[in-house]
């Protein structure tokens, strides 16, 4: 028998059928019901939005590696790059410029990931450091919410007319309703001076399925949670992380709610509003920028929700969750290495076991 | 007996993972026997410790079962002829290992007589002294068949000196492809049990728990009848997890005990040995016949007809592939399991003691997906059944900084594979940890060198310094000698001169 080809290698000589183009794929498709329904409830605006973030953000990403002197289309094909840029997407107020998703897209990939040495090295998720990037550079474009119109209903921008929103803005007599955000309604209602219990009776617009004026990841907080929940059932993720996160954000709202109404939002209204699914199943659970013990994404987790609230509740900015997630990333370090697993035989602090007859 | 459907979802151990086992169909194959070889080679050094000695001359008339070369050191087992003929040669063959070295071996080319030599079996071995039984199996060559080749003898010594009380059987077999351990279950359950026996006495044990994975159902009621009149032998089904044959996870799945770091299991009551190897010693004990065969499943997408072969140690490789057939050259072969096993460069390799497979590969099977980078999914943590973390561990020693490795406990991982089984990026991780456990290994012989160099450096300056000290000391001496000779002179002098 001849030589049996490129050996030796170590054992194991078996693997599983996983990869990582299979986990970002499985992840697309859990958020894709969710994308879809988005798409119906604002229309092209959003599909074109959405295609140019996703598009510049792979365009990021191929520059860098043929900067690198790197093949760009195996690395592409991984679809890491389509799935950051299309978190960003969906976290976008739904009718924004189109240089709003490029600038954020390629922000995503070359500075909130290439800049660190690809896949696995960033320090922070790098969907929430274009979404920050953007929040603070562009404040207007990034809060311009408009209310629902879906596809094909009366009044709803065409193929046409939806690619003129998205490269030239919203023309000043189209009939469009700009609307707030709930957050960002209640937040300017208090600084009005205002109590919550009068205005939110005739707060913006607002269904349980997630017709209202928000982000595509905000209207579909049902939907995003599905996908979230499939992606458990498929262990992609385990259930750490987004309990932590969601129960971070409505424990203290509901205990504070209970104590002064008229201050405080709801834990309901909290956990369906802004991004706080999107960032429970999606974010925070990004695999790179989070810790890999379970003990330490719970603590992370619920570090999110609770910074989510508070940054809510007091901050000068209606919403918190890209903001909570990014400090929180750069807290997964020092998580990583206070919190381990104990090992077999030894004690949580690593010293051997005393042995027991 | 069987488990419930609660266990079956609550007790499920949280660690390893569920590989394809792909023991079915070679595993109900009923047992051939490989027609005897034209020459087998044996060997020197086909256990841990220490290589035996030859004690046969080339040209030297052989039985089967005779001894070729004695155990040499505390820890070593000897080697016996697996066919009667003559010794051809002493010399270098192909060891199974990756590297392709050679070692040692004593070949004997086969005189197809079957001519035994005289063995002194024992009807009662119960009223032996456990010294006795633990000196037969050692003469008889006996080893760990699991895998681990550790000499059965020193182990029950090992066993007897901490009182050991629990004797745990090990049938977990829990890595793909193999069934060695199913089909000696299934065909001589009397023998495992037996066996186990023998070995309780030798140890003082009060019971044996025999784990066996629950995917072997023919195997666990096999060694049920057999094991019925023994209340101390109990047949203990287990979920079947790799690598919930690896000594460790067994006991403390049936035990509850965990061993501690840098701990022996007997230091916890418990000794661990193989079902093939129970069968050994009783085939040692009771009938006094040395290890010079063993039952090896030959398996894999290139063989033709998979199974399980009863062969002489010391058959080449080759000749058990050729006896099974090959559809095609194998991509891979593998010694042992898909997860642990040797990759071995061809098949002129003989068959050793700790061999429970050889598996041959098809291009499917031995297809590999490249490494990317990782993506810190956590996988691997939760797949390893020590509770390490693989992907820090890999990512310092991908830095050069092996004593950050060894903060994350890496002298602690068992190289059982999970970690790079379950890893999306397919990143070798135990690669790395094999590359950095020898690192470290080179680097505290180095440091014991350096330590001996500096005591004998130390030793030199102080021996030195003593003889310098020593020689000044009788120069002082001599000189004080001198002066007193040149004083007493001059008073005698001076008296003589009064005189």
């Amino acid at each position: 028998m001849n030589q049996t080809g490129g050996m030796p290698v170590a054992a194991p000589h078996t693997t599983t059928i996983n990869s990582a183009g299979r986990v970002m794929a499985t992840v697309m498709a859990a958020l894709a019901p969710a994308t879809l329904f988005g798409f119906w409830l604002y229309g092209w605006p959003a599909v074109y939005l959405w295609l140019i973030t996703v598009g510049f953000a792979m365009l990021g990403e191929a520059f860098c590696l043929r900067l690198m002197g790197r093949q760009a289309a195996p690395v592409l094909f991984d679809g890491s790059a389509i799935l950051t840029g299309w978190l960003l997407a969906v976290s976008l107020p739904p009718w924004a410029p189109w240089w709003i998703g490029a600038f954020g897209g390629l922000f995503a990939t070359v500075l909130g990931k290439q800049v660190f040495g690809g896949l696995g090295q960033n320090l922070f998720n790098p969907a929430m450091v274009a979404r920050v990037a953007l929040l603070i550079s562009f404040p207007l474009q990034m809060t311009a919410w408009v209310a629902p119109l879906p596809l094909f209903s009366a009044g709803a921008p065409g193929l046409i007319a939806g690619l003129q929103i998205t490269l030239k803005g919203v023309a000043p007599g189209f009939d469009a309703v700009a609307s707030a955000s709930l957050l960002g309604f209640a937040k300017t209602e208090l600084s009005r001076g205002v109590d919550l219990l009068q205005p939110l009776l005739h707060a913006p617009a607002q269904a349980w399925y997630g017709s209202r004026a928000g982000s595509l990841g905000e209207t579909a907080a049902w939907l995003i949670a599905g996908g979230g929940v499939a992606m458990m059932f498929l262990r992609i993720i385990t259930w750490h992380i987004p309990l932590a996160m969601l129960a971070g954000i409505a424990v203290p709202a509901a205990i504070l709610h209970a104590v002064d109404p008229a201050r405080y939002l709801d834990a309901g209204t909290h956990l369906l509003s802004g991004g706080a699914m999107l960032g429970a199943f999606f974010i925070a659970t990004d695999y790179v920028t989070s810790p890999n013990t379970q003990k330490g994404q719970l603590i992370f987790g619920a570090g999110c929700g609770l910074l989510t609230w508070v940054i809510r509740t007091w901050a000068g900015y209606p919403e918190g969750v890209a903001f909570a997630v990014l400090l929180m990333n750069s807290l997964t370090p020092i998580i990583d290495s206070y919190v381990r697993p104990r090992i077999y035989g030894r004690d949580r602090k690593g010293v051997a076991l005393e042995p027991v007859k | 007996m069987s488990m419930g459907l609660f266990d079956r979802i609550f007790k499920q151990p949280r660690w390893g993972v569920h590989p394809d086992d792909n023991k079915r169909p070679a595993a109900d194959v009923p047992l051939r026997m490989l027609p005897p070889p034209a020459r087998v080679y044996m060997p020197l050094h086909q256990h841990v410790g220490g290589a035996a000695r030859p004690v046969v001359l080339v040209g030297q008339k052989v039985l089967k079962g005779q001894l070729l070369a004695a155990a040499q050191g505390n820890i070593s087992a000897p080697i016996h002829a697996p066919v009667s003929g003559v010794v051809s040669a002493i010399g270098e063959v192909t060891a199974p290992h990756a590297s392709g070295l050679g070692f040692a071996a004593i070949t004997v080319e086969n005189d197809f007589a079957e001519n035994w030599i005289e063995t002194d079996p024992v009807t009662d071995p119960f009223s032996l002294a456990p010294e006795e039984i633990a000196r037969r199996t050692g003469l008889a060559g006996v080893v760990g068949l699991g895998g681990a080749a550790f000499p059965a003898a020193v182990k029950f010594a090992l066993g007897k000196r901490l009182a050991v009380t629990t004797l745990i059987v090990n049938g977990g077999e829990c890595e793909p492809y193999l069934s060695s351990d199913d089909r000696i279950m299934r065909d001589h359950a009397a023998q495992v049990v037996d066996g186990a026996r023998i070995v309780m006495h030798a140890i003082g044990a009060r019971e044996a728990l025999v784990g066996i994975e629950d995917n072997k159902p023919e195997a666990i009621a096999a060694m049920t009848i057999a094991a019925a009149q023994f209340p101390e032998v109990k047949i203990r089904p287990v979920p079947a997890r790799y690598p919930m044959g690896s000594d460790k996870q067994l006991i403390q799945t049936l035990t509850g005990k965990e061993v501690p770091a840098d701990a022996r299991a007997a230091e916890v009551g418990v000794l661990v040995h193989n079902v093939s190897t129970c069968a050994a010693v009783h085939q040692a004990v009771r009938l006094g016949r040395p290890l010079v065969e063993r039952i090896v499943t030959i398996n894999g997408g290139a063989v033709a007809h998979p199974g399980n072969i009863f062969a002489p140690l010391g058959t080449l490789v080759d000749e058990l592939l050729a006896f099974c057939g090959l559809t095609a050259t194998p991509s891979r072969l593998i010694l042992g399991g898909p997860m642990m096993g040797t990759p071995l460069l061809h098949g002129r390799i003989p068959l050793v003691k700790g061999a429970s497979g050889i598996l041959a590969f098809d291009a499917r099977e031995a297809r590999l997906p490249a490494a990317g980078p990782c993506i810190r999914c956590g996988s691997c943590t939760r797949a390893c059944p020590m509770g390490l973390l693989p992907l820090e561990m890999a990512a310092r020693i991908r830095a050069g900084d092996l004593d950050g490795a060894v903060e994350f406990m890496l002298t602690d991982c068992i190289a059982c594979g999970c970690c790079a089984y379950v890893c999306p990026s397919h990143i070798p991780l135990v690669q790395f940890f094999s590359h950095a456990k020898g690192e470290l290994a080179a680097r505290e012989r180095a440091r014991l060198r350096t330590e001996a160099a500096r005591r004998l450096a130390e030793t030199r300056i102080a021996r030195l310094e003593r003889e310098a000290k020593e020689k000044a000391e009788v120069a002082a001496r001599r000189k004080a000698e001198r002066k007193a000779a040149k004083a007493r002179a001059a008073a005698e002098q001076a008296q003589g001169e009064t005189a």
